[in-house]
């Protein structure tokens, strides 16, 4: 991010006043982040493996899903939980919160995400549902053993 | 169709993009498991968290930018 804003004041010349100057910083934020995670690809990521649900021989979960939403949903009412999300979103690996965040947040399509990061929508889909299926047992963790 | 199939097909199903077919057999499964059930409400509300997360727009004061870009021309 610091990166990011020191390149965008570097080339702060070649700003044309037409465009938003937040939708030109964003602009250059984003495609920072896409450099470094490319640079990042080679390397090794941690596993989610551990965040993705377990199933039986005959397909059925091994462990029963208890229902956390309603307490997610009046946990929104108190200020420190959107901080709290953003931490959980934070612990996924780069590959996958980054596909989260583009789709999610920022509200791109798949087809577009694939095309920012040079790989395939089909990729793009796996990716976003196993970030969302690991970001579910982490806020699990948060939300699940409240009254 | 199994809770592994149900799963697999989640974000599908949440698109409204899962043939008639599948459908029929994820809603089928899930007339009866009350464990997809509360997967399917917990992964629908964790999108609704992130979104909820989500640092709006920062508007930039216009003055700031015009005070910003005139400190370069100097």
């Amino acid at each position: 991010m610091q990166s990011a804003f020191i390149r965008a004041f570097q080339s702060l010349s070649r700003f044309r006043a037409e465009s938003r100057i937040s939708t030109w910083l964003h602009r250059i934020v984003v495609n920072e982040a896409l450099m470094k995670l490319r640079s990042r690809a080679n390397a090794q990521e941690p596993s989610i493996d551990d965040l993705l649900p377990t199933f039986a021989e005959d397909g059925h979960q091994t462990r029963d899903t208890v229902d956390w939403s309603e307490n997610a949903e009046a946990a929104l009412e108190r200020k420190e939980t959107a901080e709290i999300i953003r931490r959980n979103i934070d612990m996924l690996p780069d590959s996958y919160r980054t596909v989260l965040v583009m789709r999610d947040l920022e509200e791109m399509s798949n087809p577009e995400i694939a095309d920012a990061l040079g790989i395939s929508v089909n990729l793009v889909k796996v990716r976003l549902h196993r970030a969302r299926q690991a970001l579910r047992t982490l806020l699990e963790r948060e939300f699940g053993d409240q009254p | 169709m199994n809770c592994r199939d149900v799963i697999g097909f989640l974000m599908d199903y949440i698109d409204g993009v899962l043939a008639s077919a599948e459908r029929t057999e994820f809603e089928k499964h899930i007339s009866v498991c009350h464990s997809c059930v509360a997967y399917i409400r917990t992964y629908q509300q964790t999108i609704k968290m992130e979104i909820a997360s989500r640092i709006e727009d920062v508007t930039i004061p216009e003055e700031l930018v015009r005070a910003i870009m005139t400190s370069r021309k100097l």
